[in-house]
């Protein structure tokens, strides 16, 4: 029994995009609604891959596995948020990305150089200190309500493609804003990585640590910078997030769901993040609108959510045929 | 000084092998456990059973399970309170639809439904560790969160959602009150506590050891991974679905779908961190430390004439268990069974250190 390694991943693709098509093919479906649907699973898939951004960034640069992107996320909201009411909102950002590099300062110092060498299972868990830290000390001082951000684009939505579909399709202004935000920083930080020089030592450092190091690159800074850099993503994504839905305690574990999508795309790659993130985002939001009803009428279950464990699973699966993700590279431990 | 061994020998294997062999430790947790079962009765209130006691004994069985897998098998799990779901609602399926059942039978079939489900969900860990089977373990919670929120069966199709439990009762023994509860969940810990101390002295623990301190090695040496990892799992999650069932039936009562959400096993995590992993006192100092921290921050504040509000010292509770988690990570792995361990060493030699 040798079955190639491309067999299952293709054929958990072919489902995947089975799954897709099939509520057009069976022609229950208005395409305008599909395309509605698809178009709100990308957007949450924007979001996705911004938290996943973060962790990959960190973990590229540091080997460390970054639980606590989504308390960083919600953190740089809530100071955003906060901020945002005794100035303008671009001043609170400003503000907020100097908080964000002290924090990065203060977890390479207190947590990440007392921890060097550690194994990998320590270091998630100081994250998850992190994590829970960051949690209470951002609720005691910002404050624990819900908080708007205003980023001042209109509210109401877009109908577009008219003349396409019946009816049109419905998009939100603030969800193209988010997507074009999202593009501008993945290149920003494709040149970044590219053609400056810390960006390049950043790539050194997660080529090899101890190579890295014996050409002069000073690995606490690096760290630093990294984990600035990841702070500023979370700003990023935490005003979006923000803006879309309000800055709330939920923001911190929606973002949870990062988790799964850097398995999909890969540890190590940010373009995994970007692609793992709109394949659970539009996965997860496909199986919840065309899934979740069948199921229900079904199983005669107390009603849908799937999309509370859908992106989960689906990275369990890819787990099994395809550990190392998407555009990871084949470096994985293997048992 | 008093913490002497001199003049103990042993001159039999029984004598050298037995599970404490100083005899002060023998007479300290025997006396400990005549305290816990004959003093604690007459001493104790009801509100400290339901509030502080009960829920820190239950909690002990969960961490131990939890402690077997990552502490001494090494594969990280952020999803065990799922486990422990399993554990309760298999209890409360079995008495609404078995009732004849005996408590004590209802608990073992709870355990081992909990077993067979961390087993399938264990499965990964033969393909991958680390951090990637932190995120299978996550699926376990979010899968099982939702199962017992949307699959009316397990609830018995009530209403909201909710179970609720009737006082269970062993042998025409009706375990109703506080105390009663209190005795007889002492009694499974303290059992379950001995088996898991022979488990990880024994061919399982060892087994369980070196997968954790490395695989590749125990492989060499003629463990089987599979074997290891998934005996590993499987055990672990008996415990915690023995610790839902009691948590279930005997600190909660009834209760909501989301019970034994995340939290839960973040709060399963932090005690076999800052209680010592690897080490079954551990999961006893953690299960105490977490339990009594929170109403420590109620109480203290309170007392000092500065009362938080209850969103305040639910932050500053956040704020002290991550420093905690980071502080213990850096200055102490091994937790607060290790500083034990430490006091221990210092009063064999005490007052005369060399």
């Amino acid at each position: 029994m040798n079955i190639p390694r491309y067999v299952p991943v293709a054929a958990l693709s072919a489902l995947l995009a089975a799954g897709l098509i099939a509520p057009l093919a069976t022609g229950e479906t208005a395409p305008g609604f599909w395309v509605e649907v698809l178009i709100g699973g990308l957007m949450t898939g924007v979001l996705y891959s911004l938290v996943a951004l973060g962790f990959v960034l960190i973990f590229k640069a540091s080997g460390v596995f970054n639980f606590a992107q989504g308390a960083m996320v919600l953190f740089a909201a809530l100071a955003v948020a906060r901020l945002a009411e005794r100035m303008p909102v671009w001043a609170a950002v400003i503000g907020a990305v100097v908080i964000m590099i002290a924090l990065a300062f203060a977890v390479e110092r207190l947590v990440l150089r007392p921890l060097v060498n550690q194994d990998a299972v320590a270091l998630l868990m100081a994250t998850l200190g992190i994590t829970f830290f960051l949690n209470g000390f951002g609720q005691s001082i910002w404050g624990s309500d819900i908080y708007e951000i205003n980023l001042g684009i209109p509210r109401e939505p877009m109908m577009v493609l008219g003349n396409v579909f019946e009816g049109g399709v419905l998009v939100n202004r603030d969800d193209i804003a988010a997507a074009i935000t999202a593009v501008l920083l993945v290149g920003a930080l494709a040149v970044f990585f590219r053609r400056t020089a810390t960006g390049r030592a950043l790539r050194a450092v997660a080529d090899d640590h101890q190579a890295a190091q014996s050409i002069g690159i000073p690995l606490d800074r690096i760290w630093v910078i990294v984990w600035s850099v990841a702070g500023v993503v979370a700003i990023v994504g935490g005003v979006i997030w923000g803006g879309k839905l309000g800055v709330q305690f939920s923001i911190s574990q929606v973002a949870l769901k990062a988790l799964p999508v850097v398995i999909l795309g890969g540890f190590e790659s940010v373009p995994g993040a970007i692609v793992g993130g709109l394949i659970i985002g539009v996965g997860e939001k496909m199986a919840e609108v065309f899934l979740a009803p069948p199921l229900i009428k079904a199983f005669d279950l107390a009603g849908g959510g799937i999309e509370n464990w859908f992106a989960y699973v689906l990275a369990l699966l890819f787990l099994l045929v395809r550990p190392e993700g998407l555009f990871g590279e084949r470096r994985i431990d293997r048992v | 000084m008093f913490f002497r061994e001199n003049g103990q020998f042993k001159s039999t294997y029984r004598a050298d092998m037995q599970l404490l062999p100083i005899a002060q430790d023998r007479y300290f947790v025997l006396a400990l456990v005549a305290f816990a079962f004959f003093a604690v009765p007459l001493l104790v209130s009801d509100y400290l059973y339901l509030s502080i006691i009960n829920p820190f004994l239950i909690l002990t069985l969960a961490a131990i399970g939890l402690n077997l897998l990552v502490g001494y098998c090494g594969q990280i799990s952020i999803g065990h309170a799922a486990f422990m779901a399993w554990g309760a609602y298999a209890a409360y399926n079995l008495v609404q639809r078995v009732p004849m059942l005996n408590f004590l039978v209802v608990l073992v079939l709870a355990g081992l439904v909990a077993a067979l489900v961390g087993m399938f969900f264990g499965i990964p860990s033969l393909r991958i560790k680390g951090l990637y089977l932190a995120v299978a373990t996550l699926a376990a919670q979010f899968f099982t969160d939702w199962i017992f929120a949307r699959v009316k069966w397990f609830t018995n199709y009530s209403s909201s959602g909710s179970v609720s439990t009737a006082p269970v009762q062993i042998f025409g023994w009706t375990i109703g009150t506080p105390r009663d509860k209190y005795l007889f969940v002492l009694g499974v810990v303290i059992v379950f506590t001995l088996v898991a101390r022979n488990l990880v002295r024994g061919h399982l623990g060892r087994a369980w050891m070196a997968t954790r301190d490395m695989d590749v090695a125990a492989e060499v040496i003629g463990i089987r991974p599979v074997y290891a990892k998934l005996t590993a799992f499987g055990v672990s999650s008996f415990y915690c679905g023995v610790a839902g069932a009691l948590w279930g039936f005997f600190h909660l009562g009834s209760w909501e779908p989301l019970a034994f959400n995340l939290n839960l096993s973040f709060d399963l995590l932090f005690m076999i961190i800052i209680g010592g992993m690897g080490s079954i006192l551990g999961s006893y100092l953690g299960a105490a430390f977490i339990v009594a921290l929170p109403i420590a921050l109620n109480q203290i504040p309170e007392k000092l004439g500065v009362p938080l509000s209850t969103a305040m010292a639910s932050n500053v509770e956040f704020m002290i268990f991550g420093s905690l988690i980071v502080l213990f990570l850096v200055l102490e792995p091994h937790g607060l069974a290790r500083l034990w361990a430490i006091g221990k060493e210092k009063l064999r030699l005490w007052p005369f250190p060399h």
